[in-house]
């Protein structure tokens, strides 16, 4: 039968500026440009096109620009064009449909819905530029009550080991495979620079990058990829990941395609084969299996790195996130429904999962019932956006966040969700040799380390704004937010009154 | 619910158990009148009942009867009441509609204090927060021994008429005249604010106000009189009372060193500012503030780290004065000495004499009465002595 897939887009060229210099043919890993022979000129494919927008910024002349493919649906708002385009791509090939990026699909926001507050006459703001303001952040478990001898000026009862931050901010976990070693290299020369860290994820820890093991948060996940006691203590703490926000319930794929010599060597796996993660971790079926891991880790690095379990934000998130701190993580790390991915089958990655603003709203508050949220730290994930989302996470209760697209979208990535394919234009989610030298890691990881500072000085404002200096005081000040155009039941699920209240 | 106010502030202590009357804290506060809107005034007095000093003297307002008489009931219940009778009041034109106020002489029930499973602070306050919370229309203004509030709506110098406390005889008087920026009405809301032996005046607003209510609720406390003093008062006796901590130490904590100033420590006193500070970071308050806390102890007072509110302080012989206002203390004591403003971020201590010759014989490690929450911190537990078979 006829194929029934239409481009997803078109690509517009003005004839009349295109120079033909087939810079755009060079840079097109996905053969989208070409030469028409018999007039001499350049055509595009138009089904090959993802939208990476590489060669409308390679244009010299910006002869090009990409719209949406014209096609009209029939007008249905339930038969919509996209639902029959998926029809037709399974009817084809009778398989998943894969995905890359986080959930882009209507889901309420609530980040725009919450204000923050300012100080007027009754309390004076600060300026942070005139006065200390703290973003210093310390991550890891505490006990509840310090023992000290006050003369002395020591502490007497023992001090877990803690994560220190310097901004409120991480590189949530992106494995080398997934990313080109040059992204992996970038993020983890930004994280030395700020005082932060980056997660190697689910590959391995490359050796040429283990000289940033101060800054770097190793990954065991249920592959085990790359997983020794070498790697377990190469980092300054492991993450162990149970879930990830944008595909709740199950486990990694990363084709063989992206499995070269290096990746290979990484992971602890034959080269050009599938690495599949499992979907659960087949030592891990209950709580107590994951305090077992949690120990075995914490016995094979000598209590020297904190522990973080992160988990994707799901239905039952405030209860199970207890349980993950009373099986002893020393951070929890929740992955809210529009956290990015390499890969996820689209189904998962647009239906499954919930707002990490409400999971980590009645994270946070459950602990506060069960009175140990002062002794785990909390860190959320899924789509930070900007420094105000920051600040909300914060004023929700989390500690830091983590951050992974807004790193990327820094060096070059333009949310096209074709990760999966290995053919990143920007050299970001690639390991072809060719495409991976785009991308250069020190000027990338200034990049990252402005956008970082900048939002670290947009903190520092709206923290002086509201009479604070140190993010101490901001962490589940609840108080400092306001919904707007939300209902009662989100409001008591946020902890926050309404504008005007 | 909570109302920001501006304020002023004032204290007068005898560091040798001297007692005083209350006249010259009457004329230091009424002197700040300009910083006051009318809107509450109260005094915090200690050493005024030394007959009964072994006994929870419990202050009591009551909007109505039926108030009076279920918190009898409920005090009867839980405490040994060795005497009742109403705090003695004199009219005064500006104060209109005075609740029903009570004073109670207790000792706890020594039968279900020890079925509670609670020590007797702790059964205590639960009793407290449970008039507030639960009784209509009665207020508990103070809990203490040996101590008592006497607050109310009305400008301070009226209130101090009101209550006679020229009758009264205190080692340590703190005072505070309020201005709220919208109108409460109610005597509870008034300053000191109070729970046990506490009690605080305050000038200025808590901007961390949530952060530290929502870190002190997890243990028990509960925030829920409209003003952000009662947070500091929860903060001091969690760290003071329930961890076992000086309160200079607990002063510390909630206006801890700052980062900048911790890099530039030696290692060792880096690590133990920083443990103090990742422990306690919910414990950190932010805002403009300055406060004087009264305790068995003596008086603390702190301002914030940044110095955003005025607090004086100097001394005669053993007399040790704090007042929003140089003036206020010069009023009162024009020969005062060593006249100067607390630092921001530094506590300024005035213990009894008795009561620092004391601390000074105490071990220096913190004595907490309750065990910490148990929760596996990750620490490396201690080496097992593992038997060697021949």
């Amino acid at each position: 039968m006829l194929d029934q897939v239409l481009p997803k887009y078109k690509v517009l060229r003005d004839e009349d500026e295109c120079v033909q210099c087939n810079i755009c043919v060079k840079e097109c890993a996905n053969d989208v440009h070409g030469l028409r022979k018999e007039r001499g000129t350049l055509r595009a494919d138009h089904a090959k096109c993802v939208n990476c927008q590489r060669c409308v910024f390679m244009c010299p002349t910006h002869a090009l620009a990409i719209t949406r493919w014209p096609q009209v649906d029939a007008g249905s708002e339930n038969w919509t064009l996209r639902y029959m385009q998926d029809i037709a791509k399974q009817a084809q090939t009778g398989g998943v449909l894969l995905s890359s990026m986080g959930n882009p699909e209507l889901y309420p926001l609530y980040w725009d819905k919450l204000l923050l507050n300012a100080s007027q006459v009754t309390n004076p703001s600060i300026d942070p530029l005139r006065e200390p303001m703290e973003t210093r952040v310390f991550l890891g478990s505490r006990p509840g009550m310090l023992k000290v001898n006050e003369r002395e000026q020591r502490i007497v009862s023992p001090m877990p080991i803690q994560l220190k931050l310097d901004v409120p901010i991480m590189f949530s976990a992106m494995s080398f495979g997934s990313i080109s070693l040059n992204t992996q290299r970038c993020l983890a020369l930004a994280a030395r620079e700020l005082g932060t860290y980056f997660n190697t994820g689910e590959g391995g820890f490359h050796e040429d990058l283990e000289q940033f093991g101060e800054n770097a948060i190793v990954q065991v996940a249920s592959g085990r990829f790359g997983v020794s006691p070498h790697y377990l203590n190469a980092g300054a703490a492991v993450e162990i990941k149970i879930g990830q926000g944008a595909k709740p319930g199950i486990g990694g794929h990363l084709p063989g395609e992206k499995i070269n010599a290096e990746v290979s060597g990484t992971r602890m796996i034959p080269e050009g084969t599938d690495a599949i993660s499992p979907a659960p971790h087949h030592d891990i079926y209950s709580i107590e299996d994951l305090r077992q891991l949690i120990f075995s880790i914490k016995e094979a690095t000598r209590y020297a790195k904190p522990i973080l379990v992160k988990i994707a934000a799901v239905h039952n998130i405030a209860a199970i996130a207890s349980g993950i701190a009373r099986a002893g993580a020393d951070i929890i790390v929740i992955d809210g429904f529009r956290g990015g991915t390499g890969a996820a089958p689209k189904r998962i990655r647009d239906n499954a999962g919930i707002p990490i603003e409400l999971a980590l709203a009645s994270v946070d508050q459950r602990l506060r019932e069960e009175g140990i949220r002062s002794t785990v730290s909390l860190v959320a994930s899924g789509s930070i956006r900007s420094s105000a989302d920051i600040v909300r996470a914060i004023a929700l209760g989390a500690d830091a966040v983590s951050i992974a697209s807004a790193a990327l979208i820094a060096i070059g990535c333009h949310q096209c969700g074709d990760c999966s394919s290995g053919k990143c234009n920007w050299g970001i989610t690639t390991q072809r040799p060719e495409l991976t030298c785009r991308l250069d890691p020190e000027e990338a990881s200034r990049r990252v380390v402005n956008l970082i500072r900048g939002w670290n000085h947009e903190i520092q404002e709206m923290m002086g704004g509201m009479g604070i200096n140190a993010i101490d005081s901001l962490r589940g000040n609840r108080l400092m937010l306001r919904g707007v155009g939300l209902n009662e039941k989100e409001l008591e699920i946020l902890g926050v009154k309404h504008a005007g209240e | 619910m909570r109302i920001p106010s501006g304020c002023a502030i004032a204290a007068i202590m005898d560091r040798s158990g001297k007692r005083h009357d209350g006249t010259d804290i009457l004329r230091s506060i009424a002197l700040m009148h300009e910083r006051s809107n009318g809107l509450g005034g109260g005094f915090a007095a200690y050493g005024i009942y030394p007959e009964y000093e072994d006994l929870y003297a419990f202050h009591i307002m009551y909007e109505t009867p039926e108030a009076r008489s279920a918190a009898e009931e409920y005090l009867g219940a839980y405490f040994l009441v060795e005497k009742q009778e109403r705090i003695p009041t004199q009219e005064v034109t500006s104060i209109k509609n005075p609740p029903d106020i009570w004073r109670y002489f207790a000792a706890v029930h020594p039968m279900k204090l020890n079925m509670s499973g609670l020590d007797e602070a702790e059964y205590t306050m639960r009793h407290v927060f449970h008039v507030n919370s639960q009784i209509q229309g009665a207020f508990v203004a103070s809990s203490g021994k040996n101590m008592g509030a006497f607050k109310g709506v009305g400008y301070p110098e009226d209130i101090g008429e009101f209550y006679r406390i020229q009758d009264y005889e205190a080692w340590a008087w703190t005072a505070h005249g309020r201005f709220p920026t919208n109108t409460p009405g109610w005597w509870g809301g008034a300053h000191p604010f109070t729970l046990l032996n506490w009690s605080v005046v305050h000038n200025g607003e808590i901007s961390s106000y949530d952060a530290n209510r929502r870190y002190v609720e997890q243990f028990g406390y509960r925030c829920e009189l409209q003003t952000d003093t009662e947070v500091i008062t929860y903060l001091f006796d969690l760290l003071a009372r329930r961890h076992g901590l000086s309160q200079e130490m607990a002063a510390h904590i909630m206006t801890a060193s700052s980062w900048d100033d911790i890099d530039r420590m030696p290692p060792d006193q880096a690590a133990f500012e920083t443990a103090l500070r990742t422990t306690y970071s919910s414990a950190l308050v932010n805002g403009p503030f300055s406060i004087i806390v009264g305790s068995e102890e003596g008086l603390l007072a702190l301002n914030d780290r940044l110095k955003l509110r005025a607090l004086m302080t100097a001394e005669k012989d053993s007399i040790v004065y704090l007042a929003s206002e140089q003036a206020a203390i010069e009023v009162v004591r024009p020969d005062a000495q060593n006249m100067r403003p607390i630092e921001g971020g530094v506590p300024f201590v005035v213990q009894l004499d008795e009561v620092a010759a004391r601390k000074r014989a105490c071990p220096a490690e913190n004595q907490p009465y309750e065990a910490a929450l148990t929760h596996e911190t990750g620490v490396m537990p201690p080496r097992r002595q593992e038997s060697v078979h021949a």
